[in-house]
């Protein structure tokens, strides 16, 4: 009978190094650390260009937006961040407002629209997206659907709506609501929502559920909507999105951003990512590729054609320090019980 | 630390020749302190939460639903995986269907797959798979084994002679088979379905993908939300302490009651009860089984294997270099831990096997007790106290291979365990007594003997590893991504296709190392040493 070899008590450290050696590392040249917030997809093929045009290596650590933020506020002056970029400016107003963000180079902020990026200068805005309404379109008519985000929360709608309070871009939505109609009618609405909706974890969630008839309607950011047809092909969808009009909190425009962060010991590779990012290049490889499907934010930059053109949108008129830094969104869902 | 110690070697020194070497009790007590660690610091997490708050905090309806959730899964899934599992068992072990001994080793290889890889499979064939039926459907098809295999055990050491005495009394086959032989499977049946409910209780990657919200799924969507603090924990104890009630349970089951055969002379083979025409549905059923737990996974990652990603979903391609990358931070990790696993539980066995005692059953349970305690609750726990308190260790590669050692100690400490219990004492008293200091004994002596066993556990270790979700998506150190997060990754995104190459290389690895533990350790641990 065949033995294995006996085991070497003597080189237990030697064993686990060799084999933690064997994990590809990044490569030592210069590189940029990345926390992303956004699709992997959108990133992987950013990062890419990014580092075929300059030569610095990019790597990204991801995570939901909120997670991220946390993680930064906690980890401080010692981060090993050098960026961060989010799906929406709720975490990048937090990390502004707790003094960990640089100042962003004044030709990059010159790229987007001014009221895009953060008031104190310090994130650029990269994209926008549209907050919207998908509902299956066999089991309702878009005739039937509400003329409000906030009439959701109405009897009449209990069991015909679903959402996404641990995602990303649901807390944003709080936040707006708060600032339209103060914080006792945002409380009301999460609190009706609890009656009524079926939670998931994402909008990837919702959107599928929607799709497959689990569930009539569900509130998500327009761009799902499109990965998902996408992926089943115009005709097996079994959805479409209503888009809010008349300036309704449901029609809110978010704003993707990116920020250097303070103690980032790579500035000067930060600030190039932060420029690339908003570069024309950039953003008509994202307007021109079917991954993305968020508005470009760089003047001269034409969205992506499946997108309803952005001057037909009838968003409400917030600003990003209305739309505040999430933290009370949250407290808001706890204390409604949807978290 | 020291008054453990010096209890250790005096209670050993009671009972044997000489007391155990303190290197080697601190090494175990070292190994255990690392269980209780995670756990520890949750507690002292959720302390943070004032009384009237916890109340408040556990009493609302998200728990409510958690529990509904949860409970409902895990009573619906004891019942099927009892069902399957046992009828699997009866079929193989009891009947004359053909190709018994063939459907019995399949039987045992749904074992082999990940969850998370047949919750891809069914949630890639349907979107109509998710919620409730498709948790259920996905969790039995991974679990029943854990029924199946102590119940064929148990059918296999039965003593016929009970049954006949009962037919002989007048019974009918039905009554015999309730009366008589049901009773005595109770224990393999309750061990099973209770490792059923622990192991559905802890998984996260195959809720996650299917969009069922259980504690774990919760736990890490309070993370993403930024909500980690104190509330958090008292919901991760709320899971743990489900865990360990399942876990006292199942060690209770196994301890008590006295099934085995007494007298002398061997027993008689059981009757191959004759199936006659059942014996087709009967073979329909395992194929059926078969093609579900095993057939869906290997066929839908073939299946995606084949299909053009397109561009939306899959702009991360699947390319060979990333393949590779994910591969071998697989295996690196899977490797790592293995070692850093084996090499913790070696001092312990080895103490508990040679100097026993209430110090070294308090280690040797504290050990197992790792079991019990999910790996999102582990992780969150270690980012916590490394971001707080011990900042070099925080992204390191090293703190996911502690992870990794903590999670899976009780499989690699159950191998260590019984090769050390094979070894004859008089072996290495004879050594010790022709001048050999214990660490030349430990070199020369124990680890030729225990090497089969020790390999065994540190291929099951590493299994577990290679194909982890939970702690590795949470601990990785920046940029390191494995297959198993890119399998999350992307069916999260729902690019089925683009997964499928990093899950067809998951299932390969795990195919493959089970197939070697099955057939190559497993018979040289088992056929007698020369």
């Amino acid at each position: 009978m065949t033995r294995l070899p006996p085991v070497r008590l003597t080189f237990p450290a030697v064993v686990i190094g060799l084999c933690l050696g064997l994990i590809p590392q990044g490569s030592s040249a210069a590189s940029l650390t990345l926390y992303s917030a956004q699709h992997e997809q959108t990133v992987d093929l950013l990062s890419k260009a990014f580092t075929k045009e300059t030569g610095i290596d990019v790597k990204v650590h991801s995570g939901e937006a909120p997670e991220l933020a946390s993680q930064l506020v906690k980890e401080g002056a010692s981060s090993s961040a050098d960026v961060f970029f989010t799906e929406n400016s709720p975490e990048l107003e937090l990390l502004s407002g707790k003094g960990l963000l640089a100042k962003v180079t004044p030709a990059t902020l010159a790229n987007v629209p001014a009221q895009d990026s953060g008031p104190a200068g310090d994130w650029v805005g990269v994209l926008a997206r549209e907050n919207v309404l998908a509902f299956n379109t066999s089991m309702i008519k878009e005739a039937a659907l509400p003329a409000s985000l906030l009439d959701l929360a109405k009897p009449e709608w209990k069991g015909k709506v679903a959402i996404a309070p641990t995602d990303a871009d649901f807390l944003p939505l709080v936040g707006a609501i708060v600032a339209l109609k103060g914080r006792p009618a945002a409380l009301d609405w999460l609190k009706g929502l609890h009656e009524n909706a079926t939670i998931f974890d994402d909008d990837e969630g919702v959107v599928a559920a929607v799709d497959r008839g689990a569930v009539a309607t569900g509130i998500i950011n327009n761009y799902y909507w499109a990965r998902l047809r996408m992926e089943k092909g115009g005709d097996n969808v079994k959805s479409a999105i209503h888009h809010f009009a008349g300036a309704d909190v449901g029609g809110l425009m978010n704003i993707s951003g990116a920020a250097v962060l303070k103690a980032s010991r790579n500035q000067a590779a930060a600030q190039k990512f932060l420029a690339f990012l908003v570069s024309k290049p950039a953003q008509e490889m994202l307007s021109k590729l079917d991954i993305d499907f968020e508005y470009p934010l760089a003047a001269g930059v034409a969205a992506n054609p499946i997108l309803k053109p952005i001057g037909e949108l009838q968003p409400p008129a917030l600003t990003m320090k209305q739309i505040g830094d999430d933290q009370d969104s949250a407290k808001l869902l706890r204390e409604a019980g949807l978290i | 630390m020291t008054l453990a110690a010096s209890a250790i070697g005096k209670n050993a020194a009671a009972s044997g020749p000489r007391a155990a070497p303190a290197p080697l009790v601190a090494a175990a007590i070292f190994a255990s302190a690392l269980v209780v660690l995670p756990i520890g610091f949750t507690i002292i997490q959720a302390t943070g939460v004032s009384p009237r708050d916890a109340v408040d905090l556990l009493v609302r309806p998200l728990v409510g639903r958690l529990l509904f959730n949860t409970v409902g899964l895990i009573v619906a899934a004891s019942a099927t995986c009892a069902l399957i599992g046992a009828a699997a068992a009866w079929f193989v072990e009891r009947t004359d269907l053909p190709g018994r001994k063939v459907w019995g080793v399949l039987a045992v290889a749904p074992l082999a797959v990940p969850p998370f890889i047949s919750s891809y499979a069914w949630v890639s064939l349907s979107n109509g798979l998710q919620d409730f039926a498709g948790a259920l459907v996905v969790i039995t098809c991974a679990y029943y084994p854990l029924v199946y295999l102590p119940v064929a055990a148990a059918l296999r050491g039965l003593d016929p002679a009970l049954e006949e005495t009962a037919r002989s009394l007048g019974q009918t086959t039905w009554g015999c088979f309730f009366r008589v032989v049901l009773p005595q499977l109770r224990p393999a049946l309750y061990g099973g379905v209770l490792l059923v409910a622990l192991d559905t209780l802890t998984e996260f990657g195959a809720f996650s993908l299917l969009r069922f919200r259980t504690f774990t799924t919760e736990l890490y969507a309070q993370y993403r939300t930024g909500l980690d603090g104190p509330e958090s924990s008292l919901l991760a104890l709320v899971l743990v302490a489900l865990c360990v009630a399942c876990l006292i349970g199942e060690l209770r089951v196994r301890g008590g009651g006295r099934y085995a055969r007494f007298g002398a002379g061997t027993r008689r083979n059981s009757r191959l009860a004759p199936l006659g025409w059942t014996r087709w549905p009967a073979m329909a059923g395992f194929a059926a089984l078969i093609l579900a737990t095993l057939g869906m996974p290997l066929g839908m990652v073939g299946y995606w294997l084949l299909q053009h990603a397109s561009a939306a979903t899959s702009p991360v391609a699947p390319s060979l270099p990333l393949l590779l990358a994910a591969t071998l931070a697989s295996v690196g990790y899977g490797l790592a831990g293995a070692a850093a696993a084996v090499l913790l539980a070696a001092p312990l066995g080895y103490i508990t096997t040679r100097y026993p005692s209430r110090w070294t059953v308090l280690l040797e349970r504290t050990a197992y007790l790792a079991q019990g305690v999910p790996g999102i609750v582990v992780a969150l726990a270690l980012i916590s106290l490394t971001v707080q308190l011990i900042r070099p260790l925080y992204q390191s590669a090293i703190l996911l291979v502690f992870a990794y050692a903590i999670l899976f100690l009780p499989f690699a400490l159950v191998s260590v365990r019984a090769a050390m219990a094979q070894v004859p004492r008089g072996l290495e008293e004879a050594a010790r007594s022709l001048g050999l200091g214990w660490f030349a004994v430990a070199r020369r002596v124990l680890a030729p003997l225990t090497g089969p066993g020790l390999g065994a556990g540190a291929t099951i270790v590493f299994v577990f590893v290679a194909t982890e979700l939970t702690s590795t998506l949470l601990l990785a150190p920046i940029g390191t991504r494995t297959l198993a997060t890119e399998v999350w990754a992307n069916t999260s995104a729902l690019a089925f296709a683009a997964a499928a190459p990093f899950a067809a290389v998951m299932l390969l690895i795990s195919l493959l190392s089970t197939w070697l533990l099955a057939n190559r350790l497993g018979a040289v641990a088992f056929a007698g040493r020369d």
